[in-house]
């Protein structure tokens, strides 16, 4: 594992309170070795970049289960680029339709990762990313 | 980041065949001797242990209420008078997020939220239009609204003033339970404190102005469906209760009275047994709870009533229409349970708004349960099994050993306030999910009987009108453009000053800034400007 002294945000944008899922993976990055942030809810797309930026992450993962992780993705990434700041990597996490997933790609967005797949396929995924 | 917190009484799910979810121990055979006193009171009779009514469902059937709500008030409209057309007893409002946070359509917060988790409610207009032609004197309503719950009740007062309903005849429900909120579904927006003392001002309010209606929902279903086990959302609940209960005590409240507008509310997950139990055992501890602890002796005021909702995260985007099946076994629990209304989600509930045809065959599933099955015939069919009055006495054991661990800590208030609580579902969902993810806890589609997805898998899709936003926002902006600014003005300022006291009822101008016009963001940033907001604990 590589996530060792990785630094990585979860955060919950827009106004969905379901956070069990970004709790998990934080629970389990952590377990995996790398240093988790946290943002906690309703955190706007300029509040999450500002933490990302201040706390310098490598990576940045967004749960949304509201519907809203087209425009969410978008404008926290469109804020990245704005902020200098596009080499942190954004993966995404929450109910997401699979028909929105070229979307979110061509939007940016590294990884997708739903509740359908293992604790352990997701941290995967992370630690190729981050390798 | 704190160090992991203690996982409750630390049982394990890990072995399926011998142990119920919450983690209790069943022998292979229950026998006579391993129950406790088969007889402690008839239906209707304290404890209430098998059941609330002498009569069961005979007296009255559960209200079937379908959750629905999304887009504008016009469209939620359409598809509540589809509802109650097909039969449906009562209504069931799903809203918006910016309107259970607090924000009007035109805040930068709710742009991308406004009409996706169900229908926007910013003023008295769209909830003019939202119960156009719906009988409010015979339809009962529910709302599951809690951070902004005084105010939305006081626009569902409004519109029945306009509509010229009395009050006295309104019947529903408003969740109202903001303490889960901060547990679990995060709708919160004021400290926990105030926040409970905006619950008392409603719930004392709603007992004098429209006695059939229940100002309280004390739900443990948000915290069971992000992770608890059964005995733990139990639990929880009633800890949440009894808090409750003190808050309205010291504000005054007759306990005899407001008693009996207590109201419940739960999920009804797959494990029929433990589900049947866990409502026999609930039933049973908060009617000795009032009696003992305070003297309540009205047999109504002790009576634990409750609503449930069968499905949420029982059920998987993987091989959808089994969740069809899922959702007639979760119901059967809920009618043996003794539920006095139930939500059937929709089989495509886990990935979308359910469509007309979903909705249909979920309303129909507890139609072919309450019409065809014959459960509702006896009250309490599975009371004198064994097997169900001993799992009853040992989920009543486990719920009062997690009740008193909370109790050690310092309380429901202290654990939320602390995000102790909050570290401790966060912990039970990761165990649940390595449980799905090893295949300890079975789930057909999921661990057991899997295969590749078809596209016809998730049949219809529910597409959202794109025109929504459009449309709320000019509503909301033609609203404001029609009201009277100088009532408005003076209606928040009397809501502001009310707020500032420790002991004036605040409802009354919530209801005079409803009727005003006021949007539902003015009247959160009038509290908010006297009570602050609250500061999430960053735990786990």
């Amino acid at each position: 594992m590589t996530l060792e002294k990785k630094r990585i945000l979860i955060a919950k944008p827009g106004l969905d309170g379901h956070d069990v899922g970004a709790k998990v993976i934080a629970l389990a990055l952590r377990d995996a070795g790398a240093e988790v942030i946290y943002t906690g809810l309703r955190r706007s797309p300029e509040q999450i970049v500002r933490i990302a930026v201040d706390e310098d992450v490598d990576m940045l993962g967004l749960s949304i289960l509201s519907g809203s992780h087209k425009e969410l993705a978008a404008s926290v990434i469109e804020r990245l680029r704005i902020e200098d700041a596009a080499d942190i990597k954004v993966f995404v996490g929450g109910t997401i339709p699979e028909e929105d997933f070229e979307t979110l790609r061509a939007a940016g967005v590294r990884g997708i990762y739903t509740s359908e797949m293992t604790i352990e396929s997701v941290i995967a995924e992370i630690d190729s990313q981050l390798s | 980041m704190t160090a992991a917190v203690q996982t409750g009484s630390d049982k394990t799910m890990s072995d399926h065949l011998s142990h119920t979810p919450s983690g209790i121990e069943v022998p292979i055979t229950v026998t006579a001797e391993m129950v406790g006193n088969l007889s402690e009171g008839k239906p209707g009779q304290f404890p209430f242990t098998r059941g609330i009514f002498e009569n069961g469902y005979r007296g009255r059937l559960w209200t079937i209420r379908q959750y629905s709500g999304f887009g504008t008030a016009e469209s939620t409209n359409e598809r509540y008078r589809f509802l109650l057309d097909r039969g449906q007893t009562g209504l069931s409002v799903a809203l918006d997020l910016p309107t259970q946070c607090g924000y009007d359509p035109d805040h930068e917060m709710a742009m991308s939220e406004i009409g996706k988790v169900g229908v926007s409610l910013s003023t008295l207009a769209e909830a003019e239009i939202l119960f156009d032609q719906i009988d409010l004197s015979k339809i009962s309503t529910s709302f599951t609204i809690n951070g902004t719950a005084a105010i939305i009740y006081a626009m569902y007062l409004a519109v029945a003033d306009k509509k010229g309903v009395p009050r006295a005849q309104l019947t529903g429900t408003i969740q109202n339970d903001i303490l889960k909120e901060y547990v679990a579904r995060g709708t919160w927006i004021f400290p926990v404190r105030p926040s409970m003392r905006l619950i008392a001002d409603s719930v004392l309010y709603a007992n004098e102005q429209t006695p059939r209606f229940n100002p309280i929902s004390i739900a443990g279903a948000h915290v069971r469906d992000a992770g608890s086990t059964a005995a733990e959302e139990m639990a929880y609940t009633l800890a949440n209760g009894l808090a409750y209960v003190d808050e309205f005590n010291r504000r005054g409240g007759d306990i005899e009275k407001f008693a009996k507008r207590l109201s419940f509310f739960f999920y009804v997950h797959m494990d029929l047994f433990e589900e049947v139990a866990k409502f026999r055992a609930g039933r049973r501890m908060w009617a000795k709870m009032l009696a003992e602890r305070y003297g309540v002796t009205d047999q109504k005021a002790l009576q634990f009533r409750f609503g449930v909702v069968c499905g949420g995260s029982s059920l998987t985007a993987a091989q959808p229409m089994n969740n069809v099946v899922r959702v007639g076994v979760e119901t059967m629990a809920a009618v043996m349970g003794g539920a006095q209304s139930i939500f059937t989600c929709a089989f495509d509930e886990a990935y979308q708004i359910p469509t007309e045809t979903s909705a249909e065959i979920a309303l129909r599933t507890q139609q072919i349960i309450a019409e065809e099955s014959g459960v509702a015939r006896t009250v309490d069919p599975l009371g004198g099994s064994y097997y169900v009055e001993w799992l009853t006495d040992q989920m009543e054991e486990m719920i009062g050993e997690i009740m008193d661990e909370l109790d050690e800590y310092g309380g429901v208030v202290k654990a939320i306030e602390d995000g102790y609580l909050q570290a401790k579902v966060a912990e039970r969902a990761k165990e649940r999910k390595q449980a799905t993810d090893s295949g300890a806890r079975p789930v057909v589609g999921v661990n057991v009987g899997t295969r590749a997805r078809n596209e016809s898998d998730k049949g219809e899709m529910f597409s959202q009108d794109p025109e929504t936003v459009k449309q709320v926002l000019a509503k909301h902006a033609a609203t404001l453009e029609r009201r009277d600014q100088a009532e408005v003005d003076r209606a928040l300022a009397a809501l502001s000053a009310a707020a500032a006291t420790d002991t004036e009822n605040v409802m009354p101008h919530l209801v005079e800034c409803c009727h005003a016009y006021a949007t539902v963001g003015e009247m959160v940033a009038s509290l908010k400007k006297e009570w602050g907001e609250f500061q999430e604990p960053i735990r786990f």
